[in-house]
């Protein structure tokens, strides 16, 4: 034990004298941790959002009834299928405004507790016969989670305005509900959203298999518990992103780490031998350095968590909003995390320790005791390194190109962009000194020859800070490039896409087919353009397929990418066929000429595949047939959507004419800016996590050079002795030192640029082909890169600043001394 | 008592394996001081740290007391070297990290033998009263010598090995220093063994022995 201690004393004494190295371990430790768990955080939110929504009732996902394109249908179906002996139980959904918040976007839920299967919990809650009398018993209650209580401002037992003046039963909160819900009785439900007598879906026991009776089968169809639950399916690939983007700051900060303390090691070879010849064992030396690693770990992992925790409420609110656009997946607004997830990122801290010190630790083990301690066996060892390093960063390059070529899986794609991202930074030290090496060959003057020599002398201790600079240099042009390339297709395809003026919703089958009629006889509308649409599973994927007439403004607005030759939508129109968005396609392995199995209610239709089309943003397959076709499999569909072709200056006087012929509520017509504002916006917000990510990794880089830097400034002094002494002055040592530092970092940026567009490429042929199913043109945007570019050297320069500032103070007593200890 | 017998220790080197000691024997007993002379790659720093325990021995054996150091694993000889041997450097290894009151006790604590009195007793005798607090890199090379020797001696080892202790001092500083260190010796049982290039160091040491091309002369 004593031993212990006074080897722990010794060691730990270097930090007190190396303030600078210390936090630099500290801060690397905290980053990697913080943006990791930050990630996790925001994940572990979502995925328990999910989870709780998709437990709200029964604990297991549960079979369910409702109508094929999702529309209300009578509670007397409802009535006859109990009639029938079906164990069914009511459900009633929809959006509600409370008065006041009218920003805020809560659902309602009603369900009729009797009916519930038996055993079933509601929000994680067995319902006793007491609760079930006392959430149906006038006034009933009205249940909520914590969080969505917080966020709307109330207090249990409040009870609400609607804006439709009704009023909620008193609230009561239910830990276990899923946030933005609200859960009633079902009359109560019906009251509140103004739906009497009408019905969204009916439950059914997870294990109940039967026929429909015929009188039903073509009113309702049979969605098994897995269909139910596809939230998690679908989210999956969005969650992995956010994963990447957690998992590459983690690397960039134990770049930091290993940096750090690799010059730690160096800098007490001397102190470890000195140890190792007053009698402390190999054995023991290494298990202190662990300990003394460990502590590090806990200290950075500790605040890592708590910033990590901090970050992930700041991005919340983004990720939060893309998930309810892109998913409508409801994510609570405030962090609920478990102790395990506090403890699993003290874990990766530790963790990253030791794979960031692994290294070090390693020497430290193999330390030859007698060998004279010389610090520059380092830089006599760097040679020797540098070509394993070579070596590796091709297996890596070869083991990217591998998964390039036969590799056909997201899995593949993390593999692809971690092979070459690695590989390239490992390569990084290798191309310098290689490009830096001619260079020196070439150079005539003699301050010009040290300049170069000096620099590639340096390239050691800056390589790992050059080489984090790098890689989030190229995850910033890959994903930048991506993002805007994204940006501008998603754009362009909206601008085509979104062509007619107005969407009109009708609010139940026969509005819509008495608004059709009403609609083809309006003068003003030049072209009503009717969707029907069914959802349907093929191959386990969920797909909307949507039922059009046959009409020009299609052949002009609607680009395909892909067909099978002729006249496509004339195909379409007249023949068994169907297009299909592009990640549908890609999801069921098919292209055009291919056929498609379709279950209808008559049977499997298998129609060719005429047309393939993009469809951005649409995490659910999308399915365009002739409307005729789609009536002969479910005759009693009625339009779920007008698309309006009218002259801009009509529109006021249509509406005013709907408004007034069928009492539509806004929610109801959408016009065309209206629907391009909000996509535009919900792809925003979708990359506003990634953005911030994305700057976060690159303030992580500066981090490192910043820290390289002034580690390395300490040392640098034995070599810039002798210039000083040879008669440069303090000034023109401090421009040589940010000339080097500035030619690295060019060299560098030089390198990130081609492998971020190889990087951006990557993302849009391959990770966006596998996460989402679309792939995107590579566009690369040169005003972008020169931003980025702009950027990086001036992280460069604030990296620099300090070491430089403190080497024109260096005094010349400090010069002198660097003469007077050498032996 | 330190026996040395029949010592054989050679190194690999690109050109082959090259002898370094060729049968050496040597005795010496307890409280006596003896000085390791030799030319340059004669041997003698390779003696010192195989009787160090720092390095093993070919073959050949080398005793002090019960312990034999050939058959001692890495963990005994570590052991050996905190509790039995204190060891000067040529080039200090003072730990720059540590005060020097704290340089001065380390290898004391570490072997659990630290007497604040005998600790106080080396201050006051090698004169290190004012500099207790300031950190190695503030000493001058004669004051950080005496660290060293401070520290080698505050364990009250029972065997010095100093491996050309006043190698990078100047004349008078290095006759301050051996005179220090032998003064502190007629104080203790400890027994002294020191490599040096100096005729005039080795003079004041009881024995002398000359290792010539790995054999003693």
């Amino acid at each position: 034990m004593r031993v212990w201690r006074q080897t722990l004393r010794a060691l730990l004494s270097h930090w007190r004298r190396h303030p600078v190295q210390f936090f630099s371990v500290l801060t690397g430790l905290w980053l990697a941790t913080s943006l990791l768990t930050g990630v996790e955080a925001l994940n572990s939110q979502a995925r328990d959002s999910y989870a709780r929504a998709s437990q709200m009732i029964g604990g297991e996902p549960q079979a369910s009834l409702s109508t094929p394109n999702g529309a209300l249908f009578p509670q007397r179906w409802f009535i006859e299928l109990r009639r029938e002996g079906w164990p069914v139980s009511p459900v009633l959904q929809g959006r509600l405004t409370l008065k006041g918040h009218e920003d805020q976007r809560v659902q309602l839920m009603g369900i009729e507790p009797v009916s519930l299967p038996a055993d079933s919990a509601v929000a994680g809650q067995a319902m006793a016969i007491e609760r079930i009398v006392e959430f149906f018993t006038p006034p009933g209650n009205t249940w909520i989670s914590p969080e969505t209580l917080r966020l709307l401002g109330l207090r249990e037992g409040d009870t609400p305005p609607t804006v439709g003046g009704h009023r909620l039963p008193p609230l009561l909160v239910q830990k276990d509900m899923a946030p933005g819900l609200l859960l009633v009785d079902i009359g109560v439900a019906q009251a509140l959203l103004e739906q009497p007598e009408q019905l969204s879906r009916l439950l059914l026991p997870k294990e109940f298999h039967q026929a429909l009776p015929a009188s039903f089968k073509d009113r309702l169809q049979l969605k098994s518990s897995g269909e139910e639950n596809n939230l998690a399916r679908l989210t999956e690939s969005f969650h992995l992103n956010l994963d990447a983007l957690g998992f590459l700051s983690f690397v960039v900060g134990l770049f930091i780490v290993h940096a750090a303390i690799g010059l730690a090691l160096e800098q007490r070879r001397g102190l470890l031998r000195t140890l190792r010849a007053c009698g402390v064992s190999a054995r023991m030396l290494v298990a202190c350095l662990v300990v003394e690693l460990g502590v590090l770990a806990l200290i950075g992992g500790l605040f890592g968590v708590i910033s990590g925790y901090w970050l992930a409420s700041v991005l919340l609110p983004d990720v939060a909003a893309s998930l309810r656009g892109l998913y409508g997946a409801e994510v609570a607004g405030q962090l609920r995390l478990s102790p395990v997830w506090w403890f699993s990122g003290i874990g990766l801290s530790l963790l990253g320790a030791l794979l960031a010190g692994a290294n070090s630790l390693l020497r430290a083990a193999r330390l030859p005791l007698l060998a004279v301690a010389d610090p520059q066996a380092w830089h006599q060892q760097y040679t020797r390194w540098l070509r394993r390093q070579g070596w590796l960063a091709t297996g890596l390059l070869v083991i990217a190109l591998a998964a390039l070529i036969w590799g056909n899986s997201l899995s593949s794609g993390f593999v692809l962009m971690a092979g070459l991202l690695l590989g390239a930074a490992l390569a990084l030290p290798v191309l310098l000194s290689a490009l830096l090496t001619p260079l020196l060959g070439r150079s005539r003057s003699v301050l010009g020859q040290w300049f170069l020599a000096d620099c590639r002398q340096q390239l050691p201790a800056l390589s790992l800070a050059l080489m984090a600079l790098l890689l989030a240099l190229a995850a910033n042009i890959g994903a930048g490039s991506m993002t805007a390339g994204f940006r501008q297709t998603f754009n362009d395809w909206l601008g085509q896409r979104l062509s007619a003026e107005l969407y009109i919703n009708p609010t139940n089958p026969a509005q819509a087919r008495e608004m059709h009629r009403w609609l083809k006889q309006q003068p003003n509308v030049t072209a009503v353009l009717p969707n029907w649409e069914v959802s349907v599973t093929l191959q386990g994927w969920p797909a909307d397929v949507f039922g059009i007439i046959d009409h020009p403004h299609y052949r002009q607005h609607w680009p395909l990418l892909d067909n099978s030759g002729g006249d496509p939508w004339g195909k379409l129109a007249t023949d068994d066929a169907v297009m299909l968005s592009e990640q549908l396609a890609r999801r069921l392995k098919l292209k055009a000429g291919d056929h498609l199995s379709i279950a209808t209610p008559n049977g499997t239709w298998s129609p060719r595949i005429v047309g393939i089309y993009a469809d951005y943003g649409n995490p659910k397959g999308h399915v365009l047939i002739s409307s005729d076709h789609l009536l002969r499999g479910w005759p009693q569909l009625t339009p779920n959507r007008f698309n309006l072709r009218i002259d801009p200056a009509q529109i006021p006087a249509l509406l005013t004419a709907l408004q007034t012929r069928f009492e539509l509520d806004d929610s109801r017509i959408i016009d065309q800016a209206r629907l391009k504002g909000w996509s535009v916006q919900v792809f925003e917000r979708t990359f506003a996590a990634t953005a911030a990510l994305n700057s976060l990794t690159l303030a992580v880089a500066g981090v490192a050079l910043f820290i390289s830097l002034l580690t390395q400034s300490q040392s640098r002094l034995g070599q810039l002795a002798p210039l000083w002494a040879l008669g440069v002055t303090r000034k023109q040592l401090m421009l040589l030192n940010l000339g080097q530092t500035w030619l690295l970092a060019v060299l560098t940026l030089l390198l990130a640029l081609p492998l971020g567009i190889a990087l951006a490429w990557c993302l849009d042929a391959v990770i966006n082909v596998q996460a989402f199913g679309w792939r995107l043109p590579l566009r690369v945007f040169p005003l972008q890169l020169l931003q980025l570019m702009g950027l990086a050297l001036l992280a460069t320069l604030l990296a620099s600043a300090w070491p430089l500032y403190s080497l024109y103070r260096t005094q010349p007593a400090d010069l002198l001394r660097t003469f007077a200890h050498e032996d | 008592m330190l026996e040395v017998r029949d010592v054989f220790k050679s190194y690999a080197t690109p050109q082959g394996l090259l002898p370094v000691l060729q049968g050496v024997d040597l005795t010496l007993g307890a409280g006596g001081s003896l000085a390791l002379m030799g030319e340059s790659g004669s041997g003698k720093s390779t003696l010192l740290h195989l009787i160090a325990g720092l390095d093993k021995v070919d073959s050949g054996s080398i005793r002090s007391g019960k312990h034999r150091l050939e058959s001692m694993n890495e963990a005994q000889l570590a052991n050996w070297r905190r509790t039995e041997i204190g060891l000067v450097f040529q080039q200090f290894n003072l730990i720059g990290s540590l005060r020097v009151e704290d340089n001065l006790a380390f290898q004391a604590r570490l072997a659990g033998r630290h007497d604040s009195r005998w600790q106080a007793h080396l201050v006051q005798r090698l004169g290190l009263g004012d500099l207790l607090t300031r950190y190695p890199e503030q000493l001058s090379g004669g004051q950080q010598q005496r660290v060293a020797l401070g520290r080698a001696l505050a364990s009250q080892p029972k065997l010095l090995l100093a491996d050309e202790p006043t190698g990078s001092l100047d004349e008078a500083t290095s006759d301050d220093v051996l005179r220090l260190l032998l003064e502190l010796l007629d104080d203790t049982p400890t027994t002294l063994l020191m490599v040096t290039h100096s005729q005039r160091v080795a003079a004041r040491l009881a024995q002398r022995v000359v290792l010539s091309n790995g054999r003693l002369a």
